[in-house]
């Protein structure tokens, strides 16, 4: 039962997905990709339990692993995305700032 | 319990965010506030993580965000934006490793219950006993799923990275007997994977599992080549989202199902619209390396015409519209600044500049628009292939920067031709058009373009760069 519970959520996120995603425009495409690098470092969530856990050297030890590597992903993904959409600005946006 | 309730509940609210996030991001004006959002969605999902009543010692998780985080802070802060495609499959793959370890860790789990959550078992009678056991054989396959996807795009990433950084070669790689490796690899695979549902004690069977799905990774982009690397990074983009979803199945966790397929469905996006750009299946992208050499008999005849930078500036000063056509020359000569200037010259001359791009210039999708951000281009002047051949014959000049196969006739015209069918700029419609380029070679696909003997075709040999910068001396001068 759980399975099938875990599938129906799949299902739902898979479509709404390519719904959301369709949407992004081709001149966002490399921030787009850079961001949901930064998204799947939430196995981090995973990543966490086990390092935190009492469960002997070897899982300890993967999972700290896990940990670092996700985190990677998460602060550098979202850091990096973060500097490429700052760029993106339109010509009446700037004369605005130097009005300002 | 609760606290379990309570965990769910707020991921239910991270898992929101990160929709929202992407809701945001489908337009330039609001992107960087989407993926802030984004960013809290997952700030969220690791605070309440941390009371999850398993976590009882914080310094090995303490050790490894801090070391990650730094890690991760330097690439993001120190990256050029010309390597950006080489960043994204560095972190596509250790998005992959990590994964795999979640993999490995909930299989080490699975086969010592003693581990996981002892009253459950305590509890189930001998009749649930043996549904039980082919529960856990599914748990096991599951998580034996996210180590191969893990392990898989893991080492194609790292091989995708040293392709283009050149730390390897770009060109395709093949040896005799390939495609027989790799269905021995399958074969293997299977066999081991079942192996494993039999006896997920035995370790062995898993660092049997991680060698084969890191080979076949490898064996997997080896043999495609750099102008395919737009296919290849969203398709490992994809994977990485996968390898987290099937994580997240093998620990029973919902955000990790939700987010990671935001991430698969985003990359699977992508690998379809650069696939649709070359008029090219998957299949065909990934296995092209093993294609019959093209017919080389098509030759193009014909005499190159040459032009000084000192004769364009006169074609350019008089130009009422100009289109600049970008490619990866543009990039490794790092010459977007000298293009915005030149942007900048011509539109105090009255004229009008705008961008074409193509879906797959550069080296991932978007790898062009990121460039001429940085160079303060403003984005409503990047427009999309369809847009600028609607207007193409009114362009007095197209300029063609680095590019070569996203803008070649032959597509259209030359029927045997190894890109005929795929979509192209049709720069030759323009009244005149500028070819800047390093030297007279074919280009990355190694076809000839006959775009470079039209009779209203110059070509600007040189580095891009310095010869941009000298025809910008030339408005200086006057």
């Amino acid at each position: 039962m759980e399975t099938i519970y875990l599938l129906f959520i799949t299902v739902l996120a898979a479509f709404l997905g390519f719904e959301l995603i369709r949407k992004v425009p081709a001149t966002l495409h490399t921030p787009l990709m850079s961001g949901a690098n930064a998204i799947s470092g939430i196995t981090l969530v995973g990543a966490l339990v086990a390092a935190g856990g009492e469960d002997g050297t070897l899982t300890t030890i993967i999972g700290t692993i896990a940990v670092a590597l996700a985190t990677i992903n998460v602060i550098g993904g979202y850091m990096v995305t973060d500097r490429m959409l700052a760029m993106f600005k339109k010509k009446s946006d700037k004369k605005s700032e130097k009005d300002a | 319990m609760t606290s379990a309730i309570f965990i769910n509940a707020a991921y239910i609210v991270s898992a929101c965010l990160f929709i929202f996030g992407l809701k945001l991001l489908s337009h330039p004006s609001t992107s960087r506030k989407g993926n802030a959002v984004s960013a809290l969605g997952m700030f969220i999902a690791v605070v309440v993580t941390l009371l999850h009543k398993d976590i009882i010692s914080f310094h090995w998780i303490i050790a490894g965000v801090v070391i990650g985080g730094a890690i991760g802070a330097i690439f993001a802060k120190k990256v050029e934006m010309t390597s950006m495609p080489e960043l994204v499959s560095l972190f596509n793959g250790f998005g992959g490793l990590a994964s795999l370890a979640v993999g490995w860790i909930s299989v080490i789990e699975l086969a010592n219950p003693s581990l996981a959550d002892t009253a459950s078992v305590l509890v189930s009678s001998v009749a649930q006993a043996s549904s039980e056991s082919t529960h856990q054989g599914l748990s096991i396959s599951i998580a034996n799923l996210s180590i191969i996807i893990g392990g898989l795009t893991f080492s194609g990433s790292v091989i995708a990275w040293g392709k283009l950084s050149g730390r390897m070669t770009s060109a395709a790689i093949t040896f005799a007997g390939q495609r027989w490796v790799n269905i021995a690899l399958i074969i293997a695979m299977v066999v081991v994977s079942y192996q494993l549902t039999q006896t997920p004690e035995n370790m062995n069977l898993i660092y049997a599992i991680i060698a084969i799905s890191v080979v076949f990774g490898v064996l997997a982009v080896i043999p495609i080549g750099g102008a395919d690397m737009p296919v290849v990074i969203s398709l490992l983009n994809s994977y990485s989202g996968i390898a987290a979803t099937a994580a997240g199945f093998a620990i029973g966790n919902n955000i990790l199902i939700v987010a990671g397929l935001l991430v698969g469905a985003s990359g699977i996006i992508l690998t379809n619209i650069m696939c649709k750009a070359m008029n090219r299946s998957l299949m065909n992208v990934l296995l092209s390396g093993f294609a019959k050499p093209v017919d080389t008999t098509l030759k193009v005849e014909g005499e190159l015409k040459a032009l000084s930078p000192e004769d364009a500036y006169f074609v350019l000063e008089a130009a009422q519209s100009v289109l600049v056509v970008p490619g990866y020359g543009m990039a490794v000569a790092q010459a977007q600044h000298a293009v915005k200037e030149l942007q900048e010259l011509i539109e105090g001359n009255g004229g009008e500049v705008v961008y074409g791009i193509h879906p797959v210039a550069g080296r991932m999708p978007g790898h062009m628009n990121v460039l001429l951000a940085e160079a303060d281009v403003s984005y409503d002047l990047l427009l999309e292939m369809d847009a600028v051949n609607q207007r193409m014959d009114n362009f007095d000049v197209a300029i063609v920067i680095g590019a070569n196969d996203v803008v070649n006739p032959a597509a259209k015209e030359m029927k045997g031709s190894p890109i005929y069918g795929m979509p192209v700029i049709e720069v030759e419609r323009a009244r005149s058009v500028f070819v800047l380029k390093r030297t007279a070679n074919a280009g990355f696909a190694g076809v000839d373009n006959p775009l470079f003997f039209r009779e209203n075709t110059r070509m600007i040999y040189g580095d891009a760069k310095d010869t941009l910068n000298s025809v910008i001396r030339e408005f200086g001068d006057d």
